[in-house]
């Protein structure tokens, strides 16, 4: 078992390592370095000019190299520039480069420097981090609860009413991305011209203080799209378990329905849904960029 | 020219009859499963002269009462539709104006079931469809939006104004505005969804954001599914290292967050590198690929007669691969344009290599899982035994079993590559600004959402309900080839 | 009650499914009576809805199945009227059911002794220690070793043996008076299923159950069984006591399911088995009249194609009746018109020969985990043998014991660790598939197990038969290839409109026959018939076997024939091999293996096969325990774990050394360390009584 979980963590670190090198270099392509000389220096730099600014910034050397610095398992780059400053990775705030640490990667702490935020990276992803964490925990109560539920129901009578109901529930979710139930609700729920005025809609406010009128909206829409997936899963489940010979014994064996589903089914049908998707979810609701609303 | 009601005239009746129906069937439908919640289930007893005995009382009541309710709904839906074609223009309101555009479709739709009824003991699996409801109901929305599509783009008929066009004075106006100075009574007299931000119609632009979905999704689904195809079975027949790596660039590709891959691949500057070119390259090359092996297995024992059809089909399907990737403006231009078949502007060539690149791994995944299954049937230890080569046994013998699984999320995958679709027009990425396709419209309107909900909804509910109607045939296909 | 009431009491019950085209009717006018201690044996083929009367008296036919006429008495109370509740109780504590696949009929996620208890704890309202007492007394009675243990255990740590001794456990827990068992045995190996019927038997008596016990062995309800009814197309065509039915039977159909099936007597070439003629009727196809009436030897029109055919009492007998107008005007004790007698075919030269082939296999421990230290699986251990040109080889074992590996390894699917395969004097043994040329390749081919798999069901039956020929290179053209088409199809009796058939259109038996015509395109001298018909029901058993003899004699191929059925052996193998966890136990004829000396293993499997003929009696030899896998053999012998001859061999030699081969007689060889005296000295297990 010790071995399994340590090759599952061997895979997600490499495919952690792929997807970084990936979009590193993809951000690192000669277009975005040029764009980035021209919003950082000046936007009417020369060619030339630009050409010394990146090399200055040492952009100019092999994208594996300023990967590896990135990532804090190559020393830091010291460059003296051609303007006679010297630059360094690891010299930021004007630390003298004697002192200054040889490796400054993120292993090391140092996720870098938001020219656009102007704050630490690392203190960014943190608040951003936390907002995400805040909203995807209420998504995950809703969401994973009330899908099982409906999952649940729906699948243990197959073809009754409440199955084609709550299936038509669940087909619908899935066919609503977040930029469509988004619209729908801030029109039924949030709109200023028609509707029914219960929430604020915009999401904006949350980040500082979350309530109920301003977090509700946001938490339903991205719960709803997730919810249909799982609850036609959990359906799925329960149906195959509900035909399954073990069960034609239970009832065979005299118990009611209610404890044939409790007791027999519940748990063999529960057993895919929580395993297969529910830790993809989870890290698809994390990786998902947030949905703000307005 | 006075503004457009909702309803019109016809409202006056239909309305309250409406209202009344709807909320019976909302209570009953509750009723019916709270009851049946509790209730034991009936056991229906046969009576001598053949026929089953009802549950009576009240129980029996609650548990038929949803169905006629649901009936008189859809009936009232119906004098609605056909209300609005038949009265005059105007006299029907908003809802009627739009049936009457609608025409066209509606006269396709009620040929397409009548003759896919009439014949479809003898359509196969598309025959088979009829025989579900939730097929049927998913169909029919799907082809609404196929003829609409058609129609109003090809055959310039449905939609009421150009999409581009704005007339002054019509800005963020509501759904049943006259437009000033329209003559009476003809087409384009009112926006009858109301203008946008930009005072262009609505409607016609809904109508017209269909053909964007309707042109790129299936063509992009299917590359996908050729990608996913050409590599999922070989990795599932051959399991080992191929099936390890393939699996893992796969996952790797399935971790990416969509949208994060989408700023990276469509933003101007990658663009200008050239990589969504190269992409395209490699990816529109497995349809080629696809075909020479799976004719090379077929006809291997008969060397003269596979040299033609290779030499035919395999030439022409070179010709159109080069010249889809060849490009004027981009890395990729090569063919003189005398032998360039078809250019494809650019944005939409990056939209969609974007989507089929996002879609192949999940269609990889699914195929590598049939054919694991599918290879330990008899059939291919009969193949093997008489020495068939792998592509024969992977392609001629395993993948047409595959089909009735494939053929399902090929449904579905449609309806996810229009939520993608969607996505990128939400996030203006790739589509031109002004195009009328539905993401983009949503993302216009939602910036006055709270003041003008009307120029977003629209497009909001079209891409729900095809998407929806998407879903539901998948499920309708679902259930019949489950069947017999 | 009194002891005359019967404990149910079937009367004129109809059950039909419905499905959205038509009604269905699956069991049409069928009674039956079980008094209390009798054990009924329900017999008929697959779609004869013996399984929808077993699923009609527990009351759970499912959404589209419903009882449209009839009633249902058990205790004189109709199960039909019962509301949902009354019928809860009766489930389980009254009557109990077994059926088929034991793993799926045990929940994967609850511990056996949980599933156990439930019983009595729902239906007699008892708390837990009581309940677990007795579990523990009930799995005691079924013979598993250490209870306790098992009662903490899932059911995927148990075997297939021993799940379904939980399963018949779980039925007993509450003592019903009503057992019904839908085919309890057919999953199981036959040594294992002997153990099994032998548990019933006893436990039926011990508890004073009765039982209505469904099978498609004839022998097997010999062995169960009081009494017996036969079913064809969903009707009860004949019922009465085991001895009315098996000596005196009064039905064509019985006759026919009787002659059709090889019993010790039979003979391929002087006696050969008579297979029903035509094929079973589809449910809603059934003839007007007698449903048998189609393929009746004594049909006679006008008569037997009008109305509504009733049971008949037979007088004299003990509630002997028959759905047959003619019974009385037949004569029952006709002999079977000898068909022409075949020359048995001169056996050639040898054709294949192996010499010590080894197959290991290399498998990681934990497969789940990776890695970790491999094991070596011995699946074949020098296996020896030649076989001739026109000769029928036997090659007999159950699960596990390396004939299929055997034959992966022949046809070149593996290759082979060691030893040799020669194939007119050329090795093979080290030449995968793809590497042999085609006239090898032609030369050995295969008819698989499973006729629902083994044709591509995307592809027309004529395309897939001329693929194998242009893939063996025959035919000049297409059209050549097509006329050769044909005239396989008529090699295998199949009507030649049936090339533009999609397999689904086809019932079991003529997808096997078209898979035997596949294999013999490319003129192949050896074939493998993996079980080609453990998977058809009886009736069409005896004319695909004819059909492999018959091609075999024309095309004087060498036929390797792969099976677990003794009876099917004896009637048409000039040579038998008995392979046990990958070793050769004992080779011979067919006459040398079938009578003593035997190896104990092959003692024990021949006591173990049911005989359908009252006139046959066997020792009973129980083994004890299942086979061990072949992951994990035992050391030694790999027979010594479960032999009840070990005693015989002095100084524990038997769990040290595997024994030698041991030739008693030209061509008879044993694996065996038991002396040559004692091995003389054994009894024969089948002695047929004298007319």
């Amino acid at each position: 078992m010790g071995l399994f979980v340590l090759r599952r963590f061997g895979v997600m670190i490499l495919t952690a390592l792929c997807l970084t090198f990936v979009v590193f270099v993809l951000t690192n392509l000669e277009p975005n370095l040029e764009k980035l000389a021209k919003t950082q220096g000046n936007a009417r730099m020369s060619d030339e000019q630009v050409e010394t600014w990146l090399s200055n910034r040492g952009y100019h050397r092999p994208v594996a190299v300023k990967y590896g610095e990135w990532l804090g398992v190559l020393p830091g780059y010291v460059i003296e520039g051609t303007d006679g400053e010297t630059r360094g990775r690891c010299l930021r705030g004007g630390v003298d480069p004697a002192d200054a640490a040889r490796f400054c990667g993120i292993l090391q702490g140092d996720w870098g420097f938001s020219t656009v935020f102007k704050e630490d990276v690392w203190k960014i992803v943190l608040t951003r981090l936390g907002q995400t964490a805040k909203l995807m925990g209420w998504v995950m109560a809703v969401m994973v609860p009330s899908s099982l539920i409906i999952g649940v129901l729906a699948g243990m009578r197959e073809g009754s009413k409440l199955d084609r109901s709550l299936s038509t529930v669940s087909i619908v979710t899935t066919a609503t991305p977040e930029y469509v139930s988004g619209v729908i609700f801030i029109t039924v729920f949030a709109s200023s011209a028609v509707g029914l005025k219960w929430f604020n809609g915009s999401a904006t406010s949350a980040m500082e203080d979350i309530t109920f009128l301003n977090f509700t909206l946001p938490v339903m829409t991205v719960a709803l799209y997730g919810m249909g997936y799982i609850a036609r899963m959990t359906r799925a489940s329960m149906t195959e378990v509900m035909t399954a010979q073990y069960i034609r014994t239970a009832r065979l064996k005299g118990v009611s329905f209610r404890n044939i589903v409790l007791k027999h089914a519940l748990r063999n049908a529960l057993i895919a849904p929580l395993t297969t998707q529910l830790i993809s979810d989870i890290g698809y609701v994390f990786l998902n960029p947030r949905i703000r609303i307005s | 020219m006075e503004n457009l009601t909702w309803t019109g005239s016809l409202g006056t009746i239909l309305y309250p009859t409406l209202l009344a129906a709807a909320g019976l069937f909302a209570i009953a439908v509750v009723l019916q499963i709270l009851t049946s919640l509790v209730v034991e289930p009936y056991r229906a007893q046969t009576l001598p002269d053949g026929r089953l005995s009802r549950r009576g009382g009240a129980i029996g009541l609650i548990e038929r009462a949803p169905q006629y309710l649901l009936w008189a709904l859809i009936l009232v839906v119906l004098g609605y539709l056909v209300g609005g074609v038949v009265a005059p223009y105007g006299k029907a309101g908003i809802v009627g104006a739009i049936s009457k555009q609608l025409t066209p479709v509606w006269i396709a739709l009620v040929l397409t079931y009548a003759a896919s009824i009439r014949y479809k003991r003898r359509l196969g699996l598309y025959g088979k469809l009829f025989d579900s409801t939730v097929g049927m109901i998913g169909f029919g929305i799907v082809m609404f939006w196929v003829y609409t599509a058609f129609f109003s783009s090809v055959g310039g008929m449905i939609a009421t104004h150009d999409p581009l066009s704005q007339v002054s004075g019509l800005k963020n106006k509501l759904p049943g505005t006259a437009v000033p100075n329209a003559t009476d009574f003809a087409m384009g007299a009112h926006y009858l969804l109301g203008g946008d931000n930009l005072a262009r119609d609505v409607f016609s632009r809904m109508v017209l954001g269909s053909w964007e979905v309707v042109k790129i999704a299936p063509l992009a689904t299917m590359f996908a599914f050729m990608v996913g195809i050409t590599l999922g079975v070989p990795a599932g027949y051959y399991g080992g290292k191929l099936d390890t790596v393939l699996s893992f660039l796969a996952n790797l590709i399935l971790a990416f967050p969509v949208i994060l891959l989408f700023y990276l691949l469509v933003t101007p500057e990658i663009v200008l590198t050239g990589i969504p070119s190269y992409m395209a390259a490699v990816l529109f090359l497995f349809p080629v690929l696809f075909a020479t092996v799976f004719l090379n297995a077929r006809f291997r024992t008969d060397p003269m007669k596979r040299n033609v059809i290779l030499g035919v089909v395999v030439g022409a399907m070179v010709w159109a691969y080069l010249s889809l990737i060849s490009q004027p403006g981009t890395v990729m231009n090569f063919l003189p344009a005398a032998l360039d078949l078809f250019n494809i502007p650019p944005g939409i060539l990056v939209v969609f290599v974007s989507v089929v690149f996002v879609n192949s791994p999940t269609v990889f995944r699914i195929v590598r899982g049939l054919t694991l299954d599918l290879s330990t049937r008899d059939y291919v230890a009969a193949a093997q035994t008489r020495g068939e080569g792998p592509w024969y046994i992977m392609l001629w013998e395993i993948l047409p079993n595959a089909r009735g699984p494939l053929i399902v999320d090929f449904c579905l995958r449609i309806g996810y590559t229009t939520i993608l679709l969607g996505t990128l027009g939400f996030f203006g990425l790739g589509l031109p600004p002004e195009s009328p396709d539905w993401g983009s419209t949503i993302n216009e309107g939602r910036k006055l959402l709270s003041i003008y909900p009307h120029p977003a909804l629209p497009p909001a509910l079209a891409l729900l309900s095809l998407v929806l109607g998407l879903n539901l045939l998948a499920d309708g296909l679902r259930e019949e080839s489950l069947r017999d | 009650m009194t002891e005359d009431t019967p404990i149910l009491d079937i009367d004129r019950l109809s059950i039909s499914f419905f499905t959205r085209l038509r009604e269905i009717p699956a069991v049409m006018d069928f009674s039956a009576k079980i008094m209390p201690g009798e054990a009924l044996g329900l017999v008929g083929e697959s779609g004869c809805g013996k399984s929808t009367v077993a699923l009609g008296v527990m009351q759970d036919l499912g959404v589209n199945g419903r009882i449209v006429g009839g009633s249902i008495k058990f205790k004189g109370r109709d199960l039909c009227t019962m509301s949902a509740e009354e019928l809860r109780d009766v489930r389980g504590s009254e009557i109990a059911m077994i059926y088929q696949e034991p793993m799926a009929s045990l929940n994967p996620a609850m511990k056996i002794g949980r599933q156990l208890m439930e019983v009595p704890m729902i239906h007699e309202g008892i708390g837990e220690k009581e309940a677990y007492a007795r579990a523990l007394e009930v799995v005691t009675d079924v013979k598993l070793p250490d209870p306790e243990r098992i009662l903490k255990s899932y059911p995927h740590q148990l075997s297939g043996g021993q799940q379904q001794r939980i399963v018949i456990a779980m039925a007993l827990m509450s003592k019903p008076a009503l057992l019904i068992l839908d085919e309890p045995t057919t999953a199981l190996d036959v040594t294992v299923e002997a153990a099994v019927v032998q548990l019933v038997k006893d436990l039926g008596k011990k508890y004073g159950t009765s039982m209505l016990f469904i099978s498609h062995n004839l022998g097997l309800v010999l062995e169960t069984c009081d009494r017996i009814c036969v079913m064809y197309s969903g009707e009860a065509v004949e019922r009465g006591s085991i001895e009315d039915v098996f000596d005196k039977m009064r039905h064509p159909y019985t006759q026919a399911l009787f002659r059709s099936i090889p019993l010790p007597g039979a003979d391929k070439n002087a006696r050969p088995l008579v297979a029903i003629p035509g094929n079973f009727p589809l449910p809603h196809e059934r003839p007007n009249g007698c449903n048998f009436g189609p393929r009746c030897d004594y049909f006679e029109a006008g008569r037997c194609d009008q109305g509504v055919i009733a049971m008949s009492l037979i007088e004299g007998d003990d509630r002997h009746q028959t759905r047959c107008l003619r019974y009385e005007e037949i004569d029952w004790d006709a002999k079977i018109e000898a068909g022409e007698t075949k020359a048995k075919a001169a056996v050639g030269e040898v054709v294949l020969k192996m010499d010590n082939l080894k197959k290991y296999y290399e498998v990681s421990a934990n497969a789940l985990f990776g890695g970790g230290h491999t094991k070596v699986v011995k699946a074949n251990e020098t296996l020896s043998f030649e076989a001739r040109e026109s000769e029928t080889l036997a090659i007999v074992g159950e699960s596990g014991c390396g004939k299929s590996t055997f034959a992966k390894v022949l046809m070149g699917l593996e290759t082979a660790t060691d030893g040799k395969i020669l194939l007119d004097n050329r090795e093979i043994q080290g030449t995968a598939i793809n590497d042999r040329d085609t006239g090898t390749v032609a030369d050995i081919q295969m008819v698989f197990q499973n006729p629902f798999d083994t044709l591509n069901p995307s592809m027309t039956v004529g395309r897939q038969i001329i693929r194998a020929l242009e893939i063996f290179g025959i035919g000049k053209s297409d059209a050549e290839r097509k006329a050769r088409m044909l005239e396989l199809l008529d090699l295998v009796k199949l009507p030649r409109a049936f090339a533009e058939r999609m397999p689904r259109q086809l019932s079991g038996g003529q997808k096997q026959r078209v898979g035997i015509a596949r294999a013999f395109a490319g003129g192949a001298r050896i074939v493998v018939a993996d079980e080609p018909v453990s998977a058809l029901d009886v009736s069409v058993q005896a004319a695909v076997t004819d059909l492999l003899m018959e091609i075999q004699r024309k095309e004087k191929t060498t036929l390797l024939f792969i099976s677990h059925d003794l009876s099917i052996v004896r009637y048409l193998s000039d040579r038998v091999m008995v392979m046990y966890l990958g070793h050769v136990v004992e080779i011979g004829t067919t006459d040398q293996v079938f009578s003593p000396p035997y190896h104990p293993y092959t003692e024990a499997l021949l006591s173990a096969v049911p005989i359908a003929d009252t006139k046959v009696e066997k020792k009973h030899i129980v083994l004890e325990g299942d086979i061990p896998s072949a992951m994990n053999p035992p050391p030694g012998c790999p027979f010594q774990t479960r032999c009840r001859w070990k005693s015989k061999v002095a100084g524990g030699l038997c769990e040290r050394e595997v024994p030698p081969l041991l030739t008693l007689a030209e061509g008879h060889e044993i694996k065996c360390h038991l002396a040559e005296a004692e091995l003389r000295g054994m009894e024969p297990v089948i002695t047929i009584a004298a007319e």
